[in-house]
């Protein structure tokens, strides 16, 4: 079971969008999502949208995948542009998942290419793809990059096999050094994503996971805390006894591990999750979800925002199975489920739920007045960095989480927003 | 003399013309004891002292269905209906008094059954009820044995000079011992086993017998018709349709339709709008004679207008000397009621407005508390009072409460010699104080002999001095203590029942005050008092108290940003200290692929949850916190985060 889409309004059959979307869209970036909604096994962890049969019928069959993905690319293009938004080319492109690189690499290319075709990429565009380290190969890799891919995540999660198989992960960790040497060699940055607090695994554990990152080179890593979400199989494993829950304490400790090991490895935090060797190597389509600007998803259950900070913009979501999804486009109609107008008060309320995660931090003067007050009591608790909140460093009076506020991020934003 | 086989058939074939009031004797009987003119010598007045689930009501329908008061099919109809009344309402239903006739011998007799409050908190009122009765028919479950309010209630019938009838019920249970508990009886009231007579009220068996034997024992009223009239208030309920109805029994002279009464104790002056007996339904007569028991309306409307123990004289021709003391009820146990949602506030001051309209013994008045908000200090007769109130605001008005922990009052000198009298733990004196004065009470408990060990440690932990102990039978004992109030108001009968299995019963009576080492215990969360949590308690519990809300509370509020000291305090000296460390993590890893959606409507959520909780301080404290911390359970389970 994946993750229940939220309620929200009907969308429109043709996807349509008011025009208060547009509203100061020429200075916003804009991103595209592409989901790629298969596995060839899923993880007991895993709460993705994601399927591990290649049949699902029709269009959603892997092989055709692709071409229904495209068939959302045109509708896509169409409405942005009935919508009267500016022309502008892609800053980001991420394909994730799922895992993008069971598909093979030319269907990759071939979405790949009709983005292109429809918006175009603006100059040095980060395009990413997700990848598993044992589906691919130098030849795949080589293929990516030159079908336009500037940059490949894989999925590590650990260095340690007791730790990747109690996440029913099946690639060899031995095969990390190897893929990211490929990687490179095709001339793709690389990102490692890895997951702590994993049940079983020691604060040495984690430490060896990241020295092994470190060891690699890479200039980008995300570390996630696992989360046991309903509906998974390892959800079941801790009712039934068998995993125990990962505590606050252990994943707090393991956080501040992976802060002190990536920071002393030259690896500095720009997003309480996400680590990078300069500003330049973080991952742009990543900060996009959290500064609130454009982008749309592609594929089943993907979401999309479209809107400035005026409020008028829009958030939705499509249908969640691939079938539904498939049937849909074929159809000729959006594949969109539901969506919601963002008024202004919520737009701020996001603004700053997502913007406090950010090492950029957040003007002060986008908070409340009410929310201000706050800021002193939680500069007195080490959460907020005292001397940017006072604009003493030189960057303007702003929200800047310390390395305690980051693991309070939540409780903080909670604190800032009415 | 083979009652039941000359009665029976009469019983069951009665005539449905026959005179409502007379079924058993003949229209020429019945005259002779009309209401208002019915000779003393021919009036019977007792009541049934029994444990609440002897079976009084049944054996008391049983007697109205074999008077013909009410018949065969009524009786059962009006049983389940009151059956369903006592399981709504508990033990709330207030009591009454039924005019029944009888005949023995070809005289006619009126009994008048008075129903008494049979519960520790009312012994003020049940003595009014006794006081209005000649003779009591003492109720004893033969399966149970006599129970510690049962026998409390017997002393103050004995003390007021009743002519006991034992009566063993149940008979027809097989677990019935009544050779076992009529030995016990006998050995109480000093009589033979014999003596004690079998009934059961569910079969009938010797409920004639019982009556026959009413009449027989229990003498006949004395008083002075010429004299002024003095009635005793022994109940006053307050009607939605008629306002109070207050019942009385006339001792000397006679009450008069229309005629002027004074309420002795108030001087307070009321016309007679309506005055009649009970047989079943009101029945309005030409007045009330000497002897006789019936009930007034006067049109008050709040049962303070017309108080149980107060005598009722005639207006134009008062009596000097009313019929013993009246007493203002008392409260002796104090809490505080809060609606556990704020905007309830306005719907419990209703509530308990219209709880005293027929509660004479209520007592309230508003407070706040930093922790629970707005609500009332109220004042109970006891624990049992509390809860009976506390019930019956909760179903019958709906509202949810909480209560904080039940105290008595103290009575605290300062260093200047005046006294201070405290209800609250709040309005105990923070600066140096002199000698603290706490409610005493006598406390009688019935438990089975393998006990005695286990009450004697309850009641020693309690601050109690054991003052006797007699064996009512082989196996059982009667204990009795001093006990300080304090200490049975919050926990004691729960621990009674656990301690004995189930098999312990209580008695208590307050019998003045007595002067104690109490100190007030403050809970401070980072270093501010939490109001709802302060308590006065024995300087040698102090530190036992402070450790157990303490450990209660680091379990029961969830970790905040910060770390929380929580401290219990005698005055500035910190006596015992928990820390609820800061939280560590509280950040959500991921955003679900752009999900926003999901990540802001769960911030929505919690911040909702946020709203319901209280702040103190900084701290915010779930108002679940509060409520668990104030049960009486003194275990908590961890909270989930």
């Amino acid at each position: 079971m994946s993750p229940a889409l939220p309620l929200g309004d009907a969308a429109p059959d043709d996807g349509g969008l008011p025009a208060s979307v547009a509203e100061g869209a020429a200075g916003r970036a804009f991103g595209l999502y592409l989901h790629v909604p298969f596995c060839t096994v899923r993880c007991g962890y895993c709460d993705f949208n994601t399927y591990t049969s290649a049949e699902l019928g029709g269009g959603a069959n892997q092989a055709s995948y692709a071409d229904t993905a495209l068939r959302e690319i045109e509708l896509a293009a169409r409405v942005l542009e009935g919508a009267g938004l500016p022309e502008r080319p892609l800053a980001t492109v991420f394909v994730g998942g799922g895992t993008p690189t069971v598909l093979p690499p030319g269907d990759l290319a071939r979405m790949l290419d009709g983005a292109r075709s429809a918006w175009g990429l603006a100059p040095g565009a980060e395009v990413t793809t997700e990848a598993n380290p044992d589906s691919v190969t130098p030849e795949s890799l080589a293929q990516l990059a030159e079908a336009g891919f500037t940059r490949v995540s894989f999925g590590m999660q650990s260095a340690r096999p007791h730790v990747l198989a109690t996440l029913e992960r099946t690639h060899d960790p031995r095969r990390i050094p190897d893929v990211v040497r490929w990687a490179r060699a095709a001339g793709l940055a690389v990102s490692l994503d890895l997951i702590y607090g994993t049940p079983g695994e020691s604060p040495d554990d984690w430490r060896a996971s990241l020295d092994a990152v470190l060891a690699t080179g890479v200039d980008h890593v995300s570390a996630y805390a696992l989360v046991v979400e309903q509906g998974t199989k390892m959800a079941v494993q801790v009712r039934r006894g068998d995993l125990a829950l990962p505590t606050e304490e252990d994943q707090a400790a393991k956080y501040e591990i992976a802060d002190e090991l990536l920071s002393a490895g030259g690896l500095q935090w720009y997003e309480v999750s996400n680590w990078g060797r300069t500003p330049a190597q973080a991952c742009q389509h990543n900060l996009a979800y959290w500064r609130g600007d454009d982008w749309w998803g592609i594929g089943p259950g993907a979401h999309s925002h479209i809107g400035g900070d005026a409020g008028g913009g829009l958030r939705w979501w499509n249908v969640k199975h691939p079938r539904a999804y498939a049937e849909r486009l074929e159809a000729g109609l959006s594949p969109a489920a539901g969506r919601e107008t963002l008024d202004l008060a919520t737009t701020r309320l996001e603004r700053v739920m997502l913007g406090v995660r950010l090492a950029d931090g957040l003007a002060l003067d986008l908070l409340s007045t009410r929310a201000r007050r706050e800021v002193a009591g939680l500069v007195a608790d080490g959460l907020l960095d005292g001397r940017a909140a006072l604009g003493a460093d030189g960057h303007g009076a702003r929200v800047l989480l310390t390395l305690r506020g980051r693991l309070l991020a939540d409780a903080v934003v909670r604190a800032l927003t009415d | 003399m083979d009652a039941s086989a000359r009665r029976a058939p009469a019983v069951l074939c009665r005539s449905p013309e026959r005179h409502p009031l007379s079924p058993i004797p003949t229209a020429a009987l019945s005259k002779r004891i009309q209401p208002a003119s019915t000779p003393a010598e021919l009036l019977r007045n007792f009541c049934i002292i029994a444990h609440i689930d002897h079976g009084k009501s049944t054996l008391a329908d049983r007697m109205l269905q074999l008077t013909g008061v009410v018949d065969a099919r009524a009786a059962r109809a009006q049983y389940l209906d009151r059956m369903d009344i006592e399981r709504e309402r508990g033990i709330t239903i207030k009591s009454q008094a039924v005019r029944m006739p009888w005949e023995v011998d070809g005289v006619p007799y009126a009994l008048n059954m008075i129903d008494t409050p049979g519960h520790v908190d009312f012994t003020y009122e049940v003595s009014r009820s006794l006081a209005a009765c000649e003779g009591a028919v003492l109720l004893v479950d033969a399966a149970q044995g006599i129970e510690a309010q049962t026998l409390a209630n017997l002393y103050l019938a004995l003390e007021n000079d009743l002519q006991i009838i034992p009566v063993l019920n149940k008979i027809d249970l097989p677990s019935a011992q009544p050779e076992k508990y009529a030995e016990e009886l006998a050995k109480l009231i000093g009589c033979e086993p014999d003596d004690c007579l079998r009934v059961s009220g569910k079969t009938g068996d010797g409920v004639l017998e019982l009556l026959d034997l009413i009449v027989a024992t229990i003498p006949a009223p004395v008083g002075d018709p010429e004299a002024p009239a003095r009635a005793i208030i022994f109940d006053s309920v307050y009607d939605t349709y008629r306002g109070v109805v207050t019942y009385v029994r006339v001792v000397d002279g006679a009450l008069s339709p229309r005629e002027k009464i004074v309420m002795m104790s108030t001087r307070a002056t009321h016309e007679l709008l309506e005055i009649g007996v009970i047989s079943p339904e009101p029945v309005v007569t030409n007045g009330l004679g000497v002897g006789e028991v019936g009930y007034l309306i006067t049109g008050v409307k709040d049962v303070r207008l017309s108080r149980v123990g107060d005598t009722v004289t005639n207006a134009h021709k008062p009596a000097t000397e009313s019929l013993g003391a009246y007493r203002d009820p008392r409260p002796m146990v104090f809490s505080g009621l809060y609606p556990i949602d704020g905007s309830d506030y306005p719907i419990l001051r209703d509530a308990l407005d219209r709880l005293k309209l027929n509660d004479a013994a209520l007592v309230y008045e508003p407070e706040s508390s930093v922790a629970l908000g707005f609500g009332f200090r109220v004042g109970f007769l006891g624990l049992l009072h509390l809860e009976i109130v506390r019930e019956r605001l909760e179903r019958e008005f709906d509202l949810d409460l909480i209560s904080t922990a039940p105290n008595v009052v103290y009575q605290v000198s300062l260093e200047d010699k005046s006294v201070v009298t405290v209800t609250n733990p709040s309005e105990f004196p923070s600066g140096k104080v002199g000698e603290i004065r706490e409610p005493i009470v006598r406390a009688t408990i019935l438990c089975p002999a393998e006990f005695i060990g286990a009450v004697m440690e309850l009641c020693q932990v309690r601050r109690g001095d054991l003052l006797g102990m007699d064996y009512l039978s082989e196996d059982r004992v009667e204990m009795r203590y001093t006990l300080p109030l304090a200490e049975i108001v919050f926990d004691f009968f729960d621990n009674l029942k656990s301690k004995t299995r189930g098999y312990g019963s209580l008695d208590y009576e307050p019998t003045g005050e007595a002067a104690a080492d109490l100190v007030k215990v403050d809970i401070l969360l980072q270093g501010e008092a939490v109001d709802a949590f302060s308590a006065i308690v024995h300087k040698d519990k102090a530190y036992a108290y402070g450790v157990m809300m303490v450990g209660k509370l680091r379990k029961l509020i969830p970790r905040q940003q910060f770390d929380v000291p929580i401290q219990a305090a005698v005055g500035a000296r910190v006596i015992a200290r928990e820390t609820i460390s800061a939280m560590r993590k509280d950040v959500l890893a991921k955003c679900y692929g752009g999900d926003i959606t999901r990540k802001r409507k769960l911030l929505e959520k919690q911040k909702e949850g946020k709203k319901r909780m209280k702040t103190i301080g900084r701290v915010e404290v779930p108002q679940e916190a509060f409520i668990a911390a104030l049960s009486s359970d003194t275990e908590v389970k961890d909270k989930k985060k």
